[in-house]
């Protein structure tokens, strides 16, 4: 490889937009009411990422830690929010705050040993590394753990007489809601896992797709590829299993009656 | 063994005065939907009363560990769930959720003897009907060997002749094992053929002591 970039100008880039004229028309001709939404996401997909374009920028070319560990937080904080907004008045105080504690200490425990030991940043807060990489290590933990919420608030509902009936056979509130946390740790991690299973033949990935488009070997790209992905397993993982290690403790009180018993 | 003593729970139930001796058999009667199932449930902590407290062998049971209780004093719902699997997995599944040893097949045979439940142990629980259900769970807590068994209408699912059969069995097993009952019951016949004592809870307020 030479290094070489096809630099797109504003009307190149304006051209990729025939896409959403085509698209409208699909939507008026069918008469399917979804015309202001496609608008409002081209429009917001396009401010959205031409706003990070310059702010990477600034970033990337001013290296400071705090405005690293800044822009994590941010990330994190739009990410434990996300979750909240998602599930409305469905969570509770305690579940929330469980959310807020697993969300970044899994994340951050991935990241810090993906940076750390497996690339070894130089220096440490670099944010041309660290800030794509907590981006796709926080959004796949974000989505396990909100995949893990919707199975365990469906399960503590659908399955409420199996862990009273656990309960009221001796079972800790542990034991009587194993079942439930295994299949939500599962919903959790399998989106990934089907990811790498389908990864270099179905699909190539968007990360390794972009390095490949500006230059870089295809052999280097899938080192990355595969550091990346084996460190988004672990963020998924160990935000998810610490959630869920927390998670099922709020359906119960201090007396392991379950709160939507008594 | 417990004392109940002004003790209310919500607006669903309010008691006097209870107490159930060890080895005693005390029956509670009432219509349904009386709060009866509540008072089980309040002794074996499933549930906590708004006002008031449970005495149980001379300690509070808000000072006392309630999986701990739960595994002392079982429990037996009216309606109680089946476990996906065996009659083996949903007989053993107690003891397993107590951490305890699994009991041999003779034992789960003598058992369903017992309860007068005449299936293999390997067939699939769904195949049972609401009757042989309510046999198995039986089954399941007599299993546990507790100190005290409270249970929800134990033979309400059988017609009238096994009932009787089902209450005589367990009216000897606590006889014979020395255990402590504290029974619901529609029958007022039955409680008062059976019971030590007779407890009567109308619309969630206890009526009389006989």
């Amino acid at each position: 490889m030479d290094g070489n970039v096809i630099e797109l100008t504003y009307w190149q880039v304006l051209f990729g937009y025939i896409f959403v004229l085509f698209v409208l028309y699909i939507l008026r001709r069918r008469a399917i009411k979804r015309e202001s939404v496609l608008i409002i996401a081209t429009l917001r997909m396009t401010f959205q990422l031409v706003a990070v374009g310059y702010a990477l920028t600034l970033i990337i070319e001013n290296p400071h830690p705090l405005l690293t560990l800044a822009v994590v937080f941010v990330m994190l904080g739009f990410a434990v929010f996300t979750v909240f907004r998602k599930f409305k008045k469905e969570l509770t105080l305690s579940i929330k705050k469980v959310v807020a504690f697993t969300l970044p200490a899994g994340s951050l425990t991935s990241l810090a040993y993906f940076l750390f030991v497996v690339i070894r940043v130089e220096p440490y807060y670099n944010p041309q590394y660290f800030i794509p990489i907590t981006g796709m290590i926080v959004g796949n933990s974000m989505t396990g753990i909100t995949l893990g919420i919707h199975t365990l608030l469906n399960r503590f509902t659908d399955q409420k007489e199996a862990v009273i009936e656990a309960l009221h056979l001796g079972a800790t509130p542990k034991d009587a809601s194993h079942g439930i946390v295994n299949e939500a740790f599962d919903a959790a991690i399998m989106p990934t896992v089907n990811n790498m299973l389908g990864m270099g033949i179905i699909f190539l990935p968007g990360m390794m797709t972009g390095q490949i488009l500006s230059g870089v070997a295809p052999t280097t790209a899938i080192m990355y590829q595969i550091g990346v992905m084996l460190g988004i397993l672990g963020g998924v993982a160990l935000s998810t299993y610490l959630f869920l290690l927390f998670g099922y403790r709020t359906f119960f009180n201090k007396d392991a009656q379950l709160k939507t018993m008594v | 063994m417990f004392e109940i003593k002004d003790v209310e729970y919500k607006d669903v139930l309010r008691v006097k005065n209870i107490d159930v001796a060890s080895g005693e058999i005390v029956c509670i009667v009432g219509e349904s939907g009386g709060g009866k199932s509540t008072l089980l449930r309040l002794l074996n902590k499933s549930l906590s009363p708004t006002k008031g407290t449970i005495h149980y062998n001379g300690k509070s049971l808000a000072e006392i560990d309630s999986v701990a209780h739960r595994r002392e004093v079982v429990y037996l719902n009216q309606k109680p769930h089946m476990f996906p699997g065996s009659l083996r997995d949903n007989l053993l599944i107690g003891l397993r959720f107590q951490q305890r040893e699994d009991a041999d097949d003779k034992t789960l045979y003598d058992l369903m003897k017992r309860v007068r439940l005449n299936k293999s142990l390997d067939m699939d629980v769904k195949h049972l009907s609401g009757g042989e259900r309510q046999r198995l769970a039986l089954a399941r807590v007599l299993l546990l060997d507790a100190a005290v068994y409270l249970l929800d209408e134990p033979s309400s699912s059988l017609d009238d002749v096994s009932e009787d059969l089902m209450i005589e069995t367990i009216v000897e097993f606590t006889k014979k094992e020395n255990k402590t009952l504290v029974m619901v019951t529609h029958s007022k016949d039955q409680a008062h053929k059976h019971g030590d004592k007779v407890y009567e809870i109308q619309n969630g307020r206890q009526k009389e002591v006989s």
